[in-house]
């Protein structure tokens, strides 16, 4: 089941430079949250500090606590590792494993970390995975044909299919349709809605309209100028957001006169 | 005029087969007068005949399809001319090689060493051994410490020691083979003593030449490898060496073959190193860790340098030699490719 993700006075830094100041929030569990704002004000810099692939970049770090179900994933004692096995994440351009089958793209998570499945445990999570996914009917015939082999819009669904195989409790999405044609972001989308049922998601998006549609909650961020660190300027329900915002920046963004 | 259409007319296929059949007979004659000897010497003919070919075929290209085609024309022909004059020297190579290699071509060549030979007869049985042994030993020696060096700088390296890494395996690129052999003498012969000769310090010395040619193909390599599979990898919970060692180079292996291969094929016809410290024996050594041990380009270069009393089957066996170190090379680049093939990954074509 989903986990509660708290922000408390987080900074994000690459080496001196501040691209995300102090920001707090709330995300509950089982909520679709979205991130929107113009671009290079942090959405997706923040994002990724929630399964700290942040620190993949030389130089970010993090100031401040993230906590999941309590735990401050920035304390000593936590490995990064195992973050990212509770954190799944999906990536703006589809990235299925080249060199592997749709099958072994879907068991990827415990493949690649030498887990040793037995067939039918890996048949189970395969189908379920793929299921989850909306993918099942279309490759279930072709599971060891390669993944690169798919379609954008599939590809994608098998990368949601790869990260929720391993059971994660929080799914992150970055951009996750902006690559992909109408009728395949249609098919994520839906997909967003029913998997807000058993994973707190998190997803960034450029498109005001796809935030209204899934999201549950809505966060905006803006930043001041060239070189000035991304603020969380408001947060709240979708619907108050993309109707009654508080603040006057929100509102100008909602209405397309900037960004 | 400034229609968008230009000029319709164009060179038809047979005006311009016309010209260059001219180009030919124009250059047959040419070459019919001005040597007298009447001996016609086909390469050189056709080569005349392209030339002239060019010289009818741009001012005709000017004249019916205008300038810009005339000199697309033009730029055409000096890059095939580019790529003709590219291509003389390895077809005259291997023409050569393989006429005069084939005489002594034969199982005795491959069958026998060459003790207590003098004159005809003899082979290189020892020579293919000891070569193949060295450069086994160098790829062993090469390849680890070559891929992983690689991996570092890919994926660890980070500012001045990974800098200064660059630079050294940009200065071991430069290395004179010479030097190499060199070092290997002078650091075997503090172990084992002076005048030390045997097929293991050959495969240090051709390490030596070795490693950065790996680093630097490899290097290339990892690079091309999209950050995009490492992130996905890493976001599924995998640690970072088990993405390194499970998608990296798995996503890679196609082109880390090859870049290996052709580091063989580098080292695999070098002859000074070798001669300085594997030496040179008319005799069977299977032991790279004792003795003298032959090595095909020192058997080609000893074979041609000393020529015993019947020099022909010398200068035979020195051909022979040269025809086989090639087939081995060609054999590795094959196999190089056929590697790459198998390995590419599926699904994107």
């Amino acid at each position: 089941m989903g986990k509660i993700i708290e922000l408390d006075h987080v900074d994000v830094l690459y080496g001196q430079f501040l691209a995300v100041e102090d920001v707090s929030l709330t995300i509950e569990p089982q909520t679709v949250t979205a991130f929107i704002g113009p671009s290079g004000c942090g959405k997706s810099t923040l994002l990724r500090t929630i399964n700290r692939m942040h620190e993949v970049i030389p130089g970010a770090r993090v100031k401040g606590d993230i906590r999941l179900d309590g735990l401050n994933l920035y304390g000593d004692e936590v490995d990064p590792v195992a973050v990212r096995r509770d954190v799944g994440m999906v990536f703006q351009r589809p990235n299925p494993f080249p060199t592997m089958s749709i099958r072994d793209n879907v068991l990827a998570g415990y493949k690649l970390n030498n887990d040793r499945n037995s067939k039918s445990e890996q048949d189970d999570i395969v189908e379920s995975s793929l299921k989850s996914a909306h993918l099942w009917k279309e490759v279930k015939n072709r599971l060891d044909k390669p993944g690169g082999g798919l379609s954008g819009g599939q590809q994608q669904r098998l990368c949601i299919a790869r990260a929720i195989a391993v059971r994660p409790r929080v799914l992150l999405m970055d951009e996750p349709t902006s690559a992909l044609d109408p009728i395949s972001t249609q098919a994520i989308e839906d997909l967003v809605s029913q998997l807000k049922n058993d994973y707190t998601i998190v997803i960034v998006t450029h498109n005001m309209q796809q935030a209204a549609r899934v999201s549950d909650r809505t966060a905006f961020f803006n930043i001041a100028g060239e070189g000035e660190p991304g603020k969380l300027i408001e947060f709240d329900d979708t619907s108050v957001i993309f109707s009654n915002p508080t603040q006057k920046n929100t509102e100008d963004y909602i209405s397309g006169r900037f960004g | 005029m400034t229609t968008i259409h230009g000029r319709a007319t164009s060179l038809t296929k047979g005006i311009v087969l016309t010209l260059f059949i001219s180009g030919m007979t124009i250059s047959f004659f040419i070459s019919a007068v001005t040597r007298g000897d009447g001996e016609i010497v086909p390469l050189g003919i056709f080569a005349l005949g392209m030339v002239v070919f060019g010289l009818l075929v741009v001012p005709a290209s000017w004249l019916v399809e205008g300038r810009r085609k005339a000199i697309n024309r033009t730029m055409t022909g000096l890059v095939f001319s580019a790529f003709g004059f590219a291509l003389i020297p390895l077809v005259s190579l291997v023409w050569t090689v393989v006429t005069l290699g084939l005489a002594r071509f034969d199982g005795q060549f491959f069958g026998s060493s060459m003790r207590n030979i003098v004159g005809a007869g003899g082979g290189a049985l020892h020579a293919v051994i000891g070569t193949l042994e060295i450069t086994l030993i160098a790829a062993v020696i090469s390849i680890p410490i070559g891929l992983l060096t690689s991996v570092y700088l890919v994926e660890y390296g980070r500012g001045r020691f990974s800098n200064w890494v660059t630079t050294m395996v940009d200065v071991m690129t430069g290395i004179p083979s010479i030097v190499a052999g060199l070092f290997a003498f002078a650091m075997f012969s503090l172990f084992f003593g002076p005048g030390v000769r045997m097929g293991v310090a050959g495969a240090v010395a051709l390490s030596v030449l070795m490693i950065p040619v790996v680093v630097r193909s490899s290097e290339e390599m990892l690079r091309l490898v999209p950050n995009e599979l490492r992130e996905a990898s890493l976001a599924l919970g995998v640690p970072k060496w088990l993405t390194i060692v499970r998608v990296v180079i798995p996503t890679a292996i196609g082109g880390l073959v090859t870049g290996i291969m052709i580091a063989i094929a580098r080292v695999i016809g070098e002859t000074a190193p070798l001669l300085i410290v594997a030496g040179f024996t008319q005799s069977m050594n299977y032991n790279p860790f004792s003795e003298r041990m032959m090595t095909l380009p020192v058997f080609v270069y000893n074979s041609y340098s000393s020529q015993g009393t019947d020099a022909q089957a010398y200068i035979d066996r020195a051909w022979a030699g040269a025809l086989t170190l090639i087939v081995i090379v060609m054999a590795l680049n094959l196999g190089a490719r056929i590697v790459s093939r198998v390995f590419r990954p599926a699904g994107n074509h």
